[in-house]
């Protein structure tokens, strides 16, 4: 098999290479195509992200509070919930069902609602990080908070929050670079990302290797950068002599 | 609500379309995980081995698999092997051999995990036997990591039965597909959807919390 990378300085409609890879009067070449499908993706799983962790914190934190049995109650079956439904499903029943089952939501554009479906799929495994997380800290800590006079809420938001928002970032890394694959999902509501472009482009062209390629590759190379934020994050964020207590593990 | 309209609802709905994806879903659920920890544990054991020459190889196919979206290594294997073989094998067969392969990678992390979780003393003691690296691999570690990692192995397991919905993407008839498939006839793709999400979190939720009974179990007993 001969490759032929070519086919990226193709144009997309009629096929014509260009010398300079990039189309003209309004035409564009596959390798444009292919970069604002991974703007797409990019888009998808940031707004994703941001509302995973919004969400993912509320809830977890919510299934930590002493003396709220009722709202324990309500965040667990949030977690229960969007962790038991496949992500493509999800993605169904917000794009196709509530807009049926609700007119005035056709108004929302599909964008949304996917971004909806995959921050609060996340949200829940992010929400279960958090748990664990708030739940590894010593007791002393929550001690120390009331023992001060704080409030329940300025416990958690000078005591507890900012410990847990360290302990939970390796399992948050992996969380996002997982949310950064999932986004994958949304080809099947025909948002124009990454793997909407392979399997077009693919067909179109007949060049499924090369393209595959190229945006396996950009996939791997998102979810890196995704990893070395967050690396970096964590070494900034680091608190001198505080061993996290997940990586420590056993103890009795 | 109102306008949803569950008339769809009918044993010919589960007999007739559900049924055939349905079974399809478990058999690659099963397939998948007994392969995947079968090569998985080899590919633990190769990362484990210190060897160069095993080590490298297997972590390049660990991280390269859990770098990319299940999605992408369906559509790879469905281009691939048809292009290698030189026919196509369908749909069905293609996301078989798809969810093995990535699988492996997923449980070889797992495995890796849980056979460092077997204290060096054990190791020690089968070499103080005289066992040979296979036998103490298969008579004192694997037995002990298994155990360890049953909980972890389980819940893989349950993720896994709900990525089978991915195979959407190549066509393959899984639970999903019946459901939309049943839909479409009897004119109720969108409420097909809703009655998929509901039978998925039904599944999900008991054996969930099937796992989460035996982890308090295991625990109880060690």
């Amino acid at each position: 098999m001969a490759w032929d990378w070519q086919v990226f300085c193709k144009t997309t409609t009629d096929g014509t290479v260009m010398a300079s890879c990039l189309g003209s009067d309004g035409d564009i070449t596959y390798f444009e195509w292919m970069l604002d499908a991974w703007g797409w993706t990019l888009s998808v799983a940031g707004a994703a992200w941001v509302i995973a962790v919004v969400t993912g914190v509320l809830i977890g934190t919510l299934r930590t509070l002493p003396n709220s049995p009722v709202l324990v109650r309500m965040a667990n079956a949030w977690v229960e919930l969007f962790r038991n439904i496949p992500i493509l499903v999800q993605i169904f029943l917000w794009y196709f069902v509530l807009p049926k089952a609700f007119p005035a939501m056709q108004a929302i554009p599909g964008f949304l609602l996917v971004v909806f479906a995959l921050g609060f799929f996340t949200s829940a495994r992010i929400a279960e990080q958090v748990r664990a997380g708030v739940q590894a800290l010593p007791r002393g800590q929550r001690y120390a908070g009331m023992a001060m006079g704080f409030t329940t809420a300025q416990t958690y938001r000078y005591v507890i929050l900012p410990m847990a928002f360290r302990i939970i970032l390796p399992p948050l890394t992996s969380e996002s670079m997982n949310l950064l694959k999932n986004s994958s999902v949304a080809f099947a509501v025909s948002i124009a990302e990454l793997t909407m472009f392979a399997m077009q482009a693919q067909e179109e062209t007949s060049r499924g290797i090369e393209i595959y390629l190229a945006v396996t590759a950009l996939y791997a190379l998102s979810a890196f950068a995704v990893n070395r934020i967050f690396a970096f994050i964590e070494r900034k964020v680091q608190i001198p002599g505080f061993i996290v207590a997940g990586q420590t593990g056993g103890g009795h | 609500m109102g306008n949803l309209d569950f008339s769809l609802l009918s044993w010919d709905l589960f007999g007739k379309f559900v049924a055939k994806g349905f079974y399809f879903s478990v058999t690659l659920t099963v397939v998948a995980t007994l392969g995947g920890i079968f090569f998985g544990t080899i590919l633990a054991l190769m990362r484990l081995s210190g060897r160069r020459a095993l080590v490298l190889p297997a972590t390049v196919y660990v991280n390269g698999m859990r770098s990319v979206p299940l999605v992408m290594v369906i559509l790879w294997f469905f281009l691939l092997i048809p292009f290698l073989i030189g026919r196509s094998i369908g749909a069905e067969l293609s996301a078989t051999i798809t969810f093995i392969a990535f699988e492996a990678a997923y449980f070889s992390e797992i495995m890796r995990a849980g056979i460092q979780s077997i204290s060096r003393g054990q190791v020690h003691a089968g070499q103080a036997l005289g066992m040979t690296y296979g036998q103490n691999m298969r008579l004192v570690v694997l037995p002990q990591a298994f155990r360890n990692m049953l909980p972890v192995l389980l819940t893989q397991t349950i993720i896994l039965f709900q990525d089978t919905s991915l195979v959407y993407a190549i066509g393959a008839y899984d639970l999903l597909k019946g459901f939309v498939t049943g839909g479409k006839i009897y004119g109720g793709p969108e409420e097909s959807y809703l009655i998929a999400a509901v039978a998925d979190f039904v599944i999900g939720w008991s054996l969930s919390d099937g796992v989460k009974r035996l982890q308090l179990k295991i625990a109880i007993i060690r």
